[in-house]
């Protein structure tokens, strides 16, 4: 490291270069702020790095483009901006605190960054469930198994067990199929799948089978899985002893949702509030995205689970209203903010988004 | 079940088994727990075990999850070596 960098000055810094990080980093170098985008990985766009699938929701956010695309354009929408846009990668943000200091790590060398605005949009970590030798090797989380697959080229395993039927797990799901992979059985808690139906057709149609109300037991084998026990559930979520049924499977994928990522909010102070339909500790924010922190705002799955299409657009949101109040004017703003709220009011107008506004309106937060 | 072989906290190996003999003990808080067991205080910060901690808490208290705090959390989230705090504390020294 140079000599009087232990303590650098930036403007805006965005934590987390995901779907909502690259909008937010856009909107500020579009009104003409200098921009410091952190990310802990080598590979900038979060989960887009790995969504080889086509995207639904809107046309403006890219409706059936792939994942990998999306992200090629947010990159590319960035470089424009040269140096007013400067990228940490591989770098972690280890501490954040009240009066703007971000403390980070690259490289083993420790460094504190002061911003005058920080926009947190660090998504989301997957959720896990219980289970007897549930640290067998085999066993992945869907995004781990994602990862190996869609960005290394590696297969996870030959006999797959998803457990979850989300988006998520719908979904990687198919593209084990795609690589070749059999996916034994899919398994789900609830009494009914919880992602999309034209998801979910598609993997039964090539003969997978889906069992609602129902759970892995426990996993067996010696030095990695071999077996799985299911077991079905009651109406209180419980096991139901003499259910049990036994699968040879390799690897056990679990896909039950994800949660947000508010350690770095609770670290700054910012007030966060327990939302179930929003899948945990969520910030609460004001209609601009703004945290009980002055000059602290969040987007993106931090904020709440949903899909990538809302993360980029509440990522262009909060960019707007952090250039803003850093003083700069933007072109156009009121009829831009009033574009783009629009555009999150129809991706959360389906009957899928019902849980989503809910979780809002528990929140306080008009959408 | 077999609560001895369910892990839920894989960073400090702390199984199912463990957790509940502290709540019979009356150690029923996210933060007593962490501070007896190191659970959640290992690489991970909470983010894998935090949830299910919570959930299984919710079960035995009989309250809803809305109702069980979480954790709080603290700087630093990574492990941070000693090395590298002291080179950039002496460069901040000499500018």
């Amino acid at each position: 490291m140079e000599r009087g960098m232990y303590m650098r000055h930036k403007e805006a810094v965005i934590i987390g270069a995901g779907p909502a990080g690259l909008k937010a980093a856009k909107s500020l170098c579009e009104a003409g702020a200098s921009v410091t985008i952190i990310d802990r990985n080598k590979d900038l766009g979060g989960q887009l790095t790995k969504q080889t699938h086509k995207f639904f929701g809107s046309e403006k956010q890219y409706a059936s483009v792939r994942g990998i695309e999306i992200l090629k354009i947010l990159l590319n929408d960035l470089l424009e901006y040269g140096t007013q846009c400067e990228i940490l990668n591989e770098t972690s943000v280890v501490g954040l605190y009240h009066d703007k200091v971000i403390a980070c790590v690259k490289d083993d060398k420790f460094f504190k960054i002061k911003a005058e605005s920080i926009i947190i949009a660090t998504g989301a970590s997957e959720k896990s469930i219980p289970f007897e030798n549930n640290d067998l090797p085999g066993i992945y989380a869907a995004g781990a198994v994602q990862t190996l697959m869609n960005q290394y080229g590696v297969k996870p395993g030959d006999k797959v067990l998803m457990v979850g039927s989300g988006n998520i797990g719908l979904i990687v799901s198919y593209q084990l199929m795609q690589a070749g992979v059999e996916v034994v059985k899919l398994v789900e808690a609830a009494p009914s799948i919880s992602g999309y139906l034209v998801h979910a057709s598609k993997i039964q149609r090539l003969g997978v089978d889906i069992l609602t109300q129902t759970s892995i037991k426990r996993a067996i084998g010696k030095e990695q899985v071999e077996k799985v026990e299911l077991w079905n559930l009651d109406e209180t979520w419980q096991g139901m002893e003499g259910s049990e049924q036994t699968l040879e499977v390799d690897t056990v994928c679990i896909s039950v949702g994800l949660a947000p990522l508010t350690e770095l909010l609770m670290q700054v102070g910012a007030e966060v509030m327990y939302v179930r339909e929003l899948g945990g500790n969520v910030p609460k924010i004001d209609h601009r995205y703004q945290t009980t922190v002055k000059g602290v705002y969040a987007c993106g799955d931090v904020c709440g689970i949903e899909e990538a299409s809302s993360a980029m657009v509440e990522g262009a949101l909060s960019g707007i209203h952090a250039a803003f109040d850093l003083g700069y004017t933007i072109d156009d703003e009121k009829r831009k903010v009033k574009a783009l709220k629009e555009e999150l009011k129809f991706l959360r107008s389906g009957p899928h988004a019902a849980k989503i506004r809910a979780g809002y309106n528990k929140l306080g937060v008009m959408i | 079940m077999d609560n001895k072989n369910v892990i839920i906290c894989r960073c400090s190996d702390v199984t199912m088994e463990e957790l509940y003999d502290l709540f019979d003990k009356g150690y029923t808080s996210f933060e007593e727990l962490k501070r007896i067991k190191r659970v959640g205080m290992g690489p991970c910060q909470a983010n894998t075990c935090g949830k299910m901690v919570q959930w299984e808490l919710a079960k035995y208290l009989n309250k809803p999850l809305e109702d069980v705090k979480f954790q709080n959390y603290r700087p630093f989230t990574l492990g941070v070596k000693l090395n590298a705090i002291k080179e950039a504390s002496e460069d901040e020294d000499e500018s």
